[in-house]
């Protein structure tokens, strides 16, 4: 990294604690330096590792990428994927996916912002391929399709194969296990981020031209299917705080959609995916009687999960995906292919010594999730990927207005952003020297204070029990009222308050008290939004006891910007097609 | 679901701290540790990294684990994945990443 040390001063700051109560001297070294680059990328995961590829392509100019875990194996693909779920096979059109998805959002989503999206998808897969990815080809040497817009693919190494392509760019410097903490912004401009070295107790201002936010979605607001010893056997990462949009309402960009929340409807214990099982072999849904249940109530995500949901409701649950009657040779070939992606669920089955073919396999709802990749929720950007802040952009996951972009459309994005980063001209502004000390104080008075007799771990389980009771959780059917949401948010504020005495001994500890006050303030903003969207759109994703119905006078947008300390709600048409302003 | 570590096959080599996406695993007197195996997502990133073959991904009890545990080898583009189930003979199944998935 000596290159862009060179550039930049390099400020040693050597503090020394005292920790008085203990009587034992604590030391922590913590050290400020400063980076810049042209591009700066926040998460190093699929829309991420995409765009600083696209960057380079795009420009001659360098990119740092934060990223909090390891670009080999973080986020989403970590455990490999199954399949390419939005691609545009033979005969259909980017307009028709387009309008697909914004079908499935029961409206709301922009139209433009899905079709630059979708018209991206292809060039990125065949880009994947070019860099070792297999996809499943027929006798033609045609891509292999499973139902209207997905391809087979092998994803157990799609992650491995971008990282590589990113450490062959000699003008991308990476990052690894290092946590983002905050945009800077200046004069309405985003000019780079404060970030923390989870194992070297560094502080890192980092100054750029141009800042892609690409740190996924959020898990872990609300109470898990299994809260005990597998409470992170989720189906979204549970290590996607949401930081990413906790950064973004800090620095004042608008959100949308918070309140399209995503509710994955999986295979039980393991909340492994089901696509494989259901387009893969053709499993249908049916209930505990034998019934097939799915299209009851309608077709679109949101309705197949109700569906499942409402059997139970009404006495006929379980619900599960028949499988028996399947082949032998079709276990063995799921085996493998659960493998690639949720090696749990081969181990669960061979484990039980019930294969898919024998017992058909049992379905539930995940707790909700915040993700722009799979509903809309997310920054409100334009056509660009532009957030309501300059220069500050988002990608994938992170980014709102445009459902079911999955893998290739994260990719899509990332790319768009890319782009659009790139045509930035100009050289990166300085941080100013006494913003960066005032931020490494901040993060200091974490260090080698009063034990306050909880811990971050603690708080994190009474706000997801918060949300699990009172916002809409499992444990209360997804339901939510007017009253309950005013329930949550006293408590949400109060956990708020209670997180700012936490004290920390590590950076990791740092980046764990950070990531539950992120989700705090993704959970203040999700209830605002669940409140504002007075009406019943998607049943279960938003279900508003006081309002049971669908009402298109909410043909709208909910979005949110957070105001000194208040999240405010802005109502924003849907435009002709549903296109955001481009601003 | 989580991670078993068998401390006697442990290297200290630190690839799964290395690639853990939480950051789950510390070295902790050359060996590898996991504070929080309720942290676990089990995404058998750490598995497939492990050079000793030194560590076990295993169902939770409290959703339905028996006792039997998976790692894998990688010998060049194929996994070898080793099911483990106790009282039982192994099960391998081998996974290629030249081939797709046929669902
Ligand atoms: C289990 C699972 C299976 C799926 N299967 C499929 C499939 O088969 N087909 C398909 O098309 N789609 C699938 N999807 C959807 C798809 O994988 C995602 O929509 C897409 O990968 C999201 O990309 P992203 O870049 O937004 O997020 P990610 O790839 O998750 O990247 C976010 C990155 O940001 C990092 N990060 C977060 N916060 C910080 C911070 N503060 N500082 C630094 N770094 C940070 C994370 O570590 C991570 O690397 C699946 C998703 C899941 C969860
Ligand atoms: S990867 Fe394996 S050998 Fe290396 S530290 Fe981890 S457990 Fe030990
Ligand atoms: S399985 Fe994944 S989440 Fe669990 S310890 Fe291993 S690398 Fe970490």
């Amino acid at each position: 990294m000596q290159w862009i040390f060179a550039s930049q001063s390099v400020i040693l700051y050597i503090l020394v604690y005292y920790d008085i109560q203990e009587g034992e001297t604590i030391q922590k070294q913590l050290e400020l330096r400063y980076l810049s680059a042209d591009f700066l990328i926040i998460g190093g995961g699929t829309a991420g590792c995409y765009a600083a590829l696209e960057f380079c392509r795009a420009s001659d100019g360098n990119v740092i990428i934060i990223e909090k875990a390891n670009i080999r194996r973080s986020g989403c693909l970590a455990a490999g994927v199954n399949a390419i779920n939005a691609y545009i096979n033979p005969g259909s059109t980017p307009e028709g996916y387009a309008a697909y998805a914004a079908r499935d959002a029961e409206g709301i989503a922009s139209h433009d912002i899905l079709l630059s999206m979708a018209r991206g998808l292809n060039d990125t897969v065949k880009r994947m391929e070019e860099l070792g990815l297999s996809v499943l080809k027929d006798e033609f040497g045609r891509y292999s399709a499973r139902g209207a817009w997905n391809i087979k693919i092998n994803g157990e190494n799609i992650k491995p194969l971008l990282a590589k392509a990113v450490a062959a760019e000699s003008r991308i410097a990476v990052f690894n296990h290092v946590w983002a903490k905050d945009f800077i912004v200046k004069e309405g401009r985003a000019v780079g981020a404060y970030a923390v070295d989870l194992k070297n107790s560094i502080l890192y201002a980092v100054s750029a031209k141009a800042v892609l936010c690409a740190t996924g979605g959020a898990a872990g607001l609300y109470k898990p299917n299994a809260p005990g010893f597998s409470r992170h056997k989720m189906w979204y990462p549970p290590f996607n705080s949401g930081t990413g949009y906790a950064m973004g309402l800090r620095a004042g960009a608008e959100m949308t959609s918070f309140e399209m929340r995503f509710i994955a409807l999986r295979c039980k214990g393991t909340l492994a995916p089901t696509g494989t099982l259901a387009q893969g072999v053709g499993a249908k849904q049916i209930n505990a009687l034998g019934e097939e249940c799915e299209g009851k109530y309608g077709r679109t995500t949101s309705q197949r999960l109700f569906a499942a949901k409402q059997e139970e409701s009404e006495g006929r649950g379980p619900c599960f995906l028949k499988t028996t009657g399947i082949s032998k040779e079709q276990d063995e070939d799921l085996f493998k292919a659960y493998l690639n992606m949720a090696p749990s669920q081969t181990l669960k089955w061979v484990e039980s010594g019930k294969p898919p073919s024998e017992a058909d396999v049992e379905i539930e709802g995940s707790e909700p999730y915040i993700i722009g990749g799979h509903t809309g929720s997310g920054y409100w950007v334009d056509n660009s990927r532009q957030s309501t802040i300059a220069s500050l952009y988002a990608a994938g996951d992170a980014s709102g207005a445009c459902p079911q972009k999955y893998v290739s459309g994260a990719f899509a994005e990332g790319a768009i952003a890319a782009r659009s980063a790139a045509k930035l001209l100009g050289s990166a502004p300085e941080i100013s020297a006494s913003s960066a000390q005032e931020e490494k104080e901040k993060l200091n008075a974490f260090f080698g204070r009063k034990d306050p007799g909880y811990t971050a771990r603690q708080l994190e389980e009474r706000m997801q029990c918060a949300m699990d009771k009172h916002a809409g959780g499992i444990g209360s059917n997804y339901r939510y009222s007017g009253k309950s949401l005013a329930a949550a948010e006293a408590e949400i504020l109060e956990i708020e308050s209670l997180s700012s005495f936490l004290r920390a001994e590590t950076g990791k500890d740092l980046a764990a008290i950070h990531e539950l006050r992120d989700r705090l303030l993704v959970c203040r903003a999700l209830i605002s939004h669940l409140g504002a969207r007075k009406e019943t759109r998607w049943r279960l994703f938003a279900e508003h006891a006081d309002y049971p119905l669908k009402d298109d006078g909410w043909l709208k947008f909910v979005n949110s910007v957070l105001r000194g300390d208040k999240i405010e709600i802005i109502i924003r048409d849907v435009e002709k097609e549903g296109s955001p302003d481009e601003h | 679901m989580s991670i078993r570590i068998l401390e006697s096959k442990c290297c200290g080599c630190g690839n799964c701290a290395d690639i853990c996406p939480g950051g789950l695993f510390e070295m902790k007197n050359g060996k590898s540790f996991l504070p929080h195996p309720e942290d676990c997502w089990a995404c058998a990133s750490c598995i497939k990294e492990c050079p000793e073959a030194a560590l076990r991904m295993y169902l939770g009890s409290d959703i339905g684990g028996l006792g039997g545990a998976i790692h894998a080898r990688r010998e060049g583009s194929e996994l070898k994945w080793i099911i483990e189930l106790p009282g039982k003979e192994l099960r391998i199944l081998t996974t290629d990443s030249r081939s797709a998935n046929e669902y």
